[in-house]
């Protein structure tokens, strides 16, 4: 159970991303994050592994205030959190493989990792993971040498390397073609409902929301301005969150 | 609209004018002063003594010495009657066989200060060579008078008018001719092999000097870094503890190492039992090391087995020191031993021995360095978790009592340094003035930082670091070398140590600005999986930063190269050495033979790292 509570983040310089935020996310849910560009929805993902450092609230993930960790209990944490990114932030230079193991690098011994030494366990897990998002046959490619589809499938690949209880996706599919799109989801979807990992992902089109999201949240300019079921935003709902001048498509 | 366009022009066209007018006088100014600062003087180019040496100077570089032939000196004698015999007799011409040079002189006799038609057969072909007159009955005297100069043309002739000088004398004298010729095939002269000697001598400078220098800039261009820097924050009582474990884990790792460096130099009679102890402490190091650090692990381990663990990493770190020192033993003997054998491949053991030799000295310094850094981390991650455990009020009193001892050790290390520095011999300088203003600072520090906040460690660490990069930079090399000259002695390697500084400074700024401007994606994602920072480091941010860095450690390989020319004239080895003989001893045709060498290895450098640096990139 992941708990937002009264969750505030103001950027040097006044700008007031998030605003008095709370909900609650439970285990297993696949929550969409909806909103305009720029009402905080990357600021919330990041605030809950701390990316981003929040100024005020809690998160409370199974009762342990992430706010409150150190940070060695932050990589502890961080650990346990995938994250999925819009740009999908391989790092290009690097082998698919060499971007997969990454997301074993909060459970390795870093004297061995600084020699790119992971166990043969870890190798084999990673196999099986790019072979589970359908990349296993670009594992040694470099990974700027892959299409957009692909790379985020690696991004993908990487967060579930982490075992992870939680991912966080921001806009993964914002940089995809609609086809592409569909296929992302769908591997999230099956992360969400086969393995019981929870999934929070801020989208831009109502129509992903209504297909693959057990529950939405709306932000505007940084306030919850809707929680509840996906197919609860009619059009009233749906002027409320994007503004009186938004039309739908899609 | 355009009115009002118009009329603003208009209002403006005399102002500027005038601003304009008055930019330009000021530009002129500045010119005219710079003109009378620098000595422009053109007139000095007119001088007719400076344009005939400059003549001869320019002649003489592209002329460089680089090859000769052997030389053959053909002189011929001839007899002359000056003035003439009354009797008419002329002196009877030499018999020469038919491919032998001969001459003919025209008039036979004539009188002092006449002249006479000199002509050449049979000489070497387009040579020049001086005919000259030598006074007294002699053929053979080595005195002889004029500076008449004559070239050959194609079959070896020549012709030439001179005058007689004023030697009457009834005795028969000679008009001498000397002209040398080439023989053989050339050779390479001794400026041309000292040259090559120098270049290569040159290009091995620069080679060492960058690869010194890229070494040890790369870490520092990582604390140079702003945005790796940033985030880097820790609370006082840590940053106390960590600058106590600095000093007091480099005194202790430099005794400890220093003491196992001895221990190793007792076991140093047989080479064979160096190699044996290499051998086993690279089988005990690598299996402890597996042991204590195992590559993942499930369940955090107990208190028992981890302290267990650092007992091991420690025993092997010391174990691992001591293989150093022997190996470092044991390269020394065998390249010693090489040297002799190997004849002319002996660099390969000398360059064994100097390798040995330099871990032994590495050795104590990175001894002391490693366990400074260890120290002053598991000390830091104490202060980090009395940090979070205390209450504030307690921490604070223990900043009361860790600052300012921290705070004072410190500058006391700046006073022992000014000390030494300037000799002023006055413990209140030295060490009660910086114990007592380091209680006072730490005591302002712990009074005023609220015991939990975290204070920006990186960038005072940055900036420090900034700081040092720059200041160094701004000195050339040259000024480096000659202190440089004076530690090691003049030679080559007072230059790979000046140019290997400045190569460290240099890069590690524009290494840094790489690392700053690299996409920030990647590392947040690498950040989000829990990797720590050096994790972070490794596979967010350096796969990122190889390309500009290969490509800036090309083109500082050419830079030294290039400097690597003249760092010579201060005596940091190199051709430069033989160049500024040369100009010092007016050996143009020498000096222009090292300008040339110059000239070919600096544009050769320059086209093979724009391929590599096209490859690579």
């Amino acid at each position: 159970m992941l708990q937002i509570r009264n969750l505030t983040k103001i950027y040097e310089g006044g700008v007031k991303a998030l605003d008095d935020v709370s909900f609650d996310v439970p285990d297993g849910q696949f929550l969409a994050v909806i909103g305009l560009s720029g009402s905080g929805k990357s600021t919330l993902l990041r605030c809950i592994n701390r990316l981003i450092e929040p100024t005020d609230g809690q998160i409370l993930w199974d009762g342990m205030d992430i706010t409150k960790a150190s940070q060695e209990e932050m990589r502890q944490i961080r650990r346990k959190i995938g994250m999925v990114f819009q740009h999908f932030n391989l790092v290009n230079r690097s082998k698919v493989i060499t971007n997969v193991l990454a997301g074993r690098l909060g459970y390795v011994n870093p004297v061995w990792s600084f020699m790119n030494r992971f166990p043969k366990e870890d190798i084999e897990k990673a196999m099986q993971k790019m072979e589970r998002v359908g990349i296993e046959e670009k594992a040694m490619d470099r990974a700027d040498q892959l299409s957009g589809g692909q790379q985020q499938r690696v991004g993908i690949a990487r967060a579930l390397m982490q075992d992870p209880e939680l991912i966080l996706a921001d806009e993964p599919v914002a940089s995809l073609d609609p086809v592409l799109a569909h296929s992302i989801m769908k591997h999230l979807e099956d992360i969400n409902k086969l393995d019981g990992v929870t999934v929070m992902c801020s989208l831009h089109f109502l129509d992903l929301v209504h297909h693959y999201a057990d529950q939405a949240v709306a932000l505007n300019e940084g306030k919850l301005v809707f929680e509840g079921l996906p197919k609860e935003i009619d059009d009233e709902r749906f002027k409320e969150i994007y503004g009186r001048d938004a039309e739908r498509i899609g | 609209m355009t009115d009002k366009k118009k009329n603003n022009n208009k209002k403006a066209s005399p102002r500027r004018s005038i601003s304009i007018g008055l930019i330009t006088l000021l530009i002129l100014i500045v010119y005219a002063y710079g003109f009378q600062v620098t000595k422009v003087n053109l007139e000095e180019l007119k001088n007719e003594t400076r344009q005939s040496s400059l003549q001869r100077v320019i002649r003489a570089l592209a002329n460089p010495d680089l090859i000769e032939y052997d030389q053959l000196e053909q002189v011929v004698n001839f007899p002359i009657l000056t003035p003439c015999q009354p009797d008419g007799l002329l002196p009877s011409a030499p018999v020469h066989d038919g491919d032998e040079p001969f001459m003919v002189i025209n008039p036979g006799c004539a009188e002092p200060e006449s002249t006479i038609q000199v002509e050449g057969y049979n000489f070497g072909a387009n040579r020049t060579g001086s005919v000259r007159f030598v006074p007294g009955n002699d053929p053979t005297s080595i005195l002889s008078l004029g500076k008449e100069v004559t070239e050959t043309d194609d079959d070896g002739y020549f012709k030439l008018t001179m005058p007689l000088p004023d030697r009457p004398n009834d005795e028969v004298q000679y008009i001498r001719t000397t002209i040398s010729t080439n023989v053989g095939s050339p050779y390479l002269t001794k400026t041309a092999t000292d040259t090559w000697e120098k270049i290569i001598e040159t290009v091995f400078l620069a080679l060492l000097a960058t690869t010194f220098g890229t070494f040890l800039a790369v870490p520092l261009s990582f604390l140079a870094a702003r945005n790796l820097m940033k985030p880097v924050r820790s609370p006082l009582t840590s940053i106390s503890l960590s600058l106590i474990g600095w000093s007091l884990g480099i005194a202790l790792g430099y005794i400890i190492v220093r003491w196992i460096g001895n221990l190793s130099s007792y076991l140093n009679l047989y080479p064979l039992l160096d190699l044996l102890a290499v051998v086993l402490v690279i089988i005990l190091v690598w299996f402890g090391m597996r042991w204590a650090m195992p590559q993942a692990e499930t369940s955090t381990p107990g208190r028992g087995l981890k302290f267990l663990r650092t007992l091991v990493m420690l025993a092997c770190l010391l174990v691992g020191f001591f293989g150093l020192f022997e190996l470092a033993r044991l390269t020394i003997s065998v390249g010693k031993g090489l040297i002799p054998a190997l004849g002319s491949f002996g660099f390969l053991g000398n360059f064994m021995f100097q390798v040995g030799d330099m871990v032994l000295i590495l050795t104590s310094a990175l001894g002391a360095l490693a366990a400074g850094g260890a120290v002053s981390s598991a000390l830091s991650r104490i202060g980090l978790q009395l940090t979070e455990k205390l209450p504030a009020a307690r921490l604070k009193l223990i900043n009361f009592i860790l600052a300012p001892f921290a705070v004072s050790i410190i500058l006391i290390l700046g006073g022992l340094l000014v000390e030494w520095l300037y000799q002023i011999g006055n413990p209140v300088v030295y060490l009660w003035g910086p114990l007592i203003t380091g209680i006072v600072i730490g005591l302002i520090m712990a009074a005023f930082s609220k015991g939990k906040d975290a204070l920006p460690t990186g960038m005072v660490i940055y900036t420090i670091t900034r700081s040092f990069l720059n200041g160094l930079r701004s000195m050339e090399p040259l000024v480096m070398a000659i202190v440089f000259v004076i530690a090691v002695g003049i030679g080559p390697f007072a230059g790979v140590m000046a140019l290997g500084l400045h190569t460290i400074v240099s890069l590690g700024k524009l290494y840094s600005e790489q690392v700053e401007s690299i996409m920030t994606g990647p590392v947040e994602a690498v950040t989000a999986t829990g990797a720590n920072r050096l994790q972070t480091i490794i596979y967010g941010v350096v796969p990122q930063i190889v390309p500009p860095y290969i490509s800036y450690t090309m083109y500082r390989w050419d830079i030294n190269v290039r400097m690597s020319t003249i760092i010579g004239f201060v005596g940091g080895g190199g051709i430069g050495f033989l160049l500024q003989q040369n100009i010092r001893l007016l050996n143009y045709r020498g000096a222009s033979a090292q300008m040339l060498a110059i000239a070919v290895v600096v544009a050769s450098m320059d086209y093979v790292s724009s391929v590599l640096r096209e490859r690579t990139v």
